[in-house]
């Protein structure tokens, strides 16, 4: 049921500077590739390109497809493309439950049956019984944690991760990143990983990818 | 010297207010002795509960304050949400001549645009109405208070469409967008869910603002509501205005009730956001990525378009009528153009136009000082203040003209002020520093303080840091704040009748007693220059910096 992520002669160009050159990937479910690049290199383009939000100042080429769906032509929400960027964006009007419900599908119907997928989801996290906490009360690791499983239950076909690591320090950065990881392989989701630190590269221990202009 | 600038800022408001206030209370009680009323009693309010048009002036200017309030902030919600993005920023600079033009030039522009024999009415006839006299309709003046509030929107929903921008700045806003797009919410949804509950919080006392202002102005009130019964606050600055001074009393207990109908208004407005909230919390984590928000909003932004539509052609309108020669019913446009109205008026414009720069210029600057001496002293002693001061920056906004001018009249009177350009400065000084120090506050504080650092590094002491580096870096906001201050001034209808003594007047003032049945061409003349003096400020602010420094790249 899982599918694999394919980049076919993906270009991005801004005026007549090419930011991404010509690029062919395959990225298996469960498999973690590693774009690496210097900062402004384009790698962050090349994410916003496969979620669908590219600027129109940048020109494009090439197809995005999820198994055999081509899913370029499609806006943004429908996509199901996970995302996960440096900053946890946790909504400071909600709490740490309902920033979990916001992600989670309407077709889980009902108060209990909803919240009883929410504790489950903080349970995984290590967060049990924190639903009705304030995400501002929460040390940073544990809000890393929360952004990823919202991003889970919003359950995505793929996953992109924009540099997700770089806010935490470098213990809780291991603990985040083998966390990341290992759901991202339970889940069989095709990752695809941004970084310019050759730790979280191998920390992912999957291919690398460099681009250079 | 400079901390004490917030105290001084703090005198210069609440104890004018509180005083004013008060002096508009005692008269609601009966006590006035000046003209006879020596023992406090309830014949004011018997008076005004007696006039027949009571129940029907106080549910008009409900309906009002209320309608044009949540009209205003559903329209400014549509265009945010459909528009956030790059063309947002765009759609403000087309804002900027509504922004900048007086309440009242609108609205007289919006009557021209909308009465029976206005310019609407003139496009459609007689080739599909039929009409080669104005319709005996009323489109202006109208009983429930429909054009009294459409004229409100005009200006308002450009407000806050403005409010809502500078509250976007401080948030993710395309991150987050971006995130709840990936998981399935489509682009307006995202916003409402993600955003606006962020937004909220940093524009509710802009909202009470325009709440307390819908409610209560009387300019509006007199050129587009009806006028027997008018709405609460016309009736208490026509009793006001009456010959007969005994009719002090029941207009101190009109002024005291409009307090009180804006204390309960923003009670029920603060109750409904809490429903609001209850809901939209069920609403937002519910999961639900597709619901019926997508076409009310665009129905909303629609409706928005036209007010920005109307809102500018009733500008447009102003000057058509001020060239006009000769402009029959139902013809489209005149049949001649001529400056004999410009000519014609010219001497009795040059006295009005100077009164309305001097006044401005100088509550501007004075405010724009004030302003920047409070914020200095904030970043020298390290203290940021906290929500309550916001609210003490509001309390002119919030409560009613009205309800305390008269009573800071009568202290004017009897230190001997009234009617002259200095308490007319101090009475717009009151109106322009809540504006002047809110546009300039979001500039100052975010200013990289690292900047100061390195010139005191350097060697400079706190002074030349302020003139040297923090001023020059920071003149546009300062530009800015100084026409914004210009436009809240030149805005000002009541303080000016009221410090005036009705001696003093400005574009505006003339203009709103002009436009009951005087000459169009000369109504659209007067009307014009009262919008067209702020805009030129704006001009300048916005322009200014740029050619000052054409040479500095990083400054533009």
């Amino acid at each position: 049921m899982s599918a694999a992520l394919l980049l076919s002669a993906v270009e991005i160009r801004l005026g007549q500077t090419v930011l991404v050159p010509r690029l062919d990937l395959e990225v298996a479910p469960g498999e973690i590739v590693t774009v690496m690049g210097a900062s402004g290199a384009g790698k962050s383009t090349l994410l916003a390109f496969i979620a669908g939000f590219l600027d129109p100042a940048f020109s494009a080429q090439g197809r995005v497809l999820l198994g055999d769906d081509d899913i370029s032509p499609l806006p943004a929400e429908q996509r199901r493309v996970g995302l996960l960027f440096q900053d946890d964006l946790l909504f400071p009007h909600l709490s740490v439950g309902e920033n979990l419900a916001f992600g989670l599908g309407a077709a889980v119907r009902g108060r209990t049956a909803r919240q009883a997928r929410i504790e489950a989801a903080l349970d995984q996290a290590g967060l049990a019984g924190m639903a009705a906490r304030d995400p501002g009360t929460l040390s940073g690791g544990q809000r890393a944690r929360v952004a990823l499983m919202r991003t889970l239950l919003a359950e995505p076909r793929a996953l992109l991760l924009d540099e997700p690591f770089n806010r935490l320090d470098a213990a809780l950065r291991r603990d985040f990143a083998a966390f990341v990881f290992d759901h991202a392989r339970a889940q069989s989701l095709p990752t695809l990983l941004v970084t310019h630190d050759i730790a979280d590269a191998e920390a992912s221990r999957g291919r690398i990818i460099r681009i250079v202009e | 010297m400079l901390r004490f600038a917030p105290a001084l800022a703090l005198a210069l408001f609440l104890a004018p207010i509180a005083a004013g206030l008060l002096g508009t209370l005692l008269p609601a009680l009966g006590y006035l002795p000046a003209i006879g009323g020596e023992r406090l009693s309830l014949q004011p309010w018997r008076d005004l509960l007696a006039y027949p048009g009571f129940a029907a002036s106080l549910r008009l200017s409900l309906t009002i304050g209320l309608a044009a309030t949540a009209l205003s902030l559903a329209l400014a919600i549509a265009l945010c949400a459909t528009l956030s993005g790059t063309r947002l920023p765009r759609l403000q600079r087309l804002f900027t001549p509504v922004l900048a033009a007086p309440h009242a030039a609108l609205a007289i522009g919006f009557a021209f645009l909308v009465a029976p024999s206005g310019w609407l009415a003139r496009l459609v006839s007689p080739w599909l109405t039929g009409w080669t006299l104005p319709p005996p309709i009323a489109t202006v003046h109208d009983p429930w208070g429909v054009a009294a509030i459409l004229g409100l929107t005009l200006k308002e929903v450009p407000y806050l469409v403005l409010m809502i921008g500078a509250a976007m700045n401080q948030l993710p806003v395309q991150p987050s967008l971006s995130l709840a797009r990936s998981m399935g919410y489509g682009r307006i949804a995202a916003w409402l869910k993600a955003i606006l509950p962020q937004v909220y919080p940093q524009i509710r006392l802009p909202v009470y603002a325009v709440l307390a202002f819908s409610l209560s102005s009387v300019e509006i009130g007199l050129v587009l509501a009806p006028g027997s019964p008018p709405p609460l606050a016309v009736l208490a600055a026509r009793w006001f205005a009456d010959y007969d001074l005994q009719q002090y009393f029941p207009a101190a207990a009109a002024a005291i009730l409009q307090l009180l109908l804006v204390v309960l208004a923003i009670a029920l407005w603060h109750l409904a956001e809490r429903v609001a909230a209850f809901f939209g919390r069920i609403w937002i984590t519910y999961g639900r990525r597709r619901g019926v928000e997508t076409p009310m909003l665009l129905t909303g932004l629609a409706l928005a378009a036209i007010v920005v539509v109307l809102a500018l052609a009733s500008l447009l309108l102003l000057g058509l009528w001020s060239f006009a020669a000769d402009w029959r019913y139902p013809d489209a446009l005149p049949a001649d153009w001529t400056l004999a109205t410009w000519q014609g008026q010219a001497t009795s414009l040059q006295p009005l136009a100077s009164t309305t720069l001097l006044v401005g210029l100088v509550a501007a600057c004075l405010a724009v000082a004030l302003a920047l001496a409070c914020l200095e002293n904030e970043q020298r002693r390290r203290r940021r203040p906290g929500a309550g001061a916001l609210w003490v920056i509001y309390v002119p906004l919030l409560v009613p003209q009205i309800a305390f001018l008269f009573g800071s009249q009568v202290a004017l009177v009897r230190g001997g002020f009234d009617g002259t350009l200095g308490a007319v400065i101090w009475a717009h000084l009151l109106f322009v520093f809540p504006y002047v120090f809110l546009s300039l506050a979001d500039p100052w504080r975010s200013f990289d303080p690292r900047y100061a650092r390195t010139a005191a590094a350097l060697g400079a002491g706190p002074l030349a840091v302020f003139w040297r580096v923090k001023l020059p870096r920071l003149l546009k906001p300062v530009l800015v704040a100084l026409a914004v201050g210009f436009g809240a001034s030149a805005g000002q209808y009541l303080p000016t009748l009221f410090a005036g003594a009705g001696r003093i007047a400005t574009l505006t003032t003339e203009a709103v007693t002009l436009s009951s049945g005087g000459d169009r061409r000369v109504v659209g003349l007067y009307t014009l220059l009262a919008a067209f003096l702020p805009w030129l400020f704006y001009g300048a602010a916005i322009t200014l910096p740029a050619l000052l420094f054409r040479r500095r790249k990083g400054l533009q």
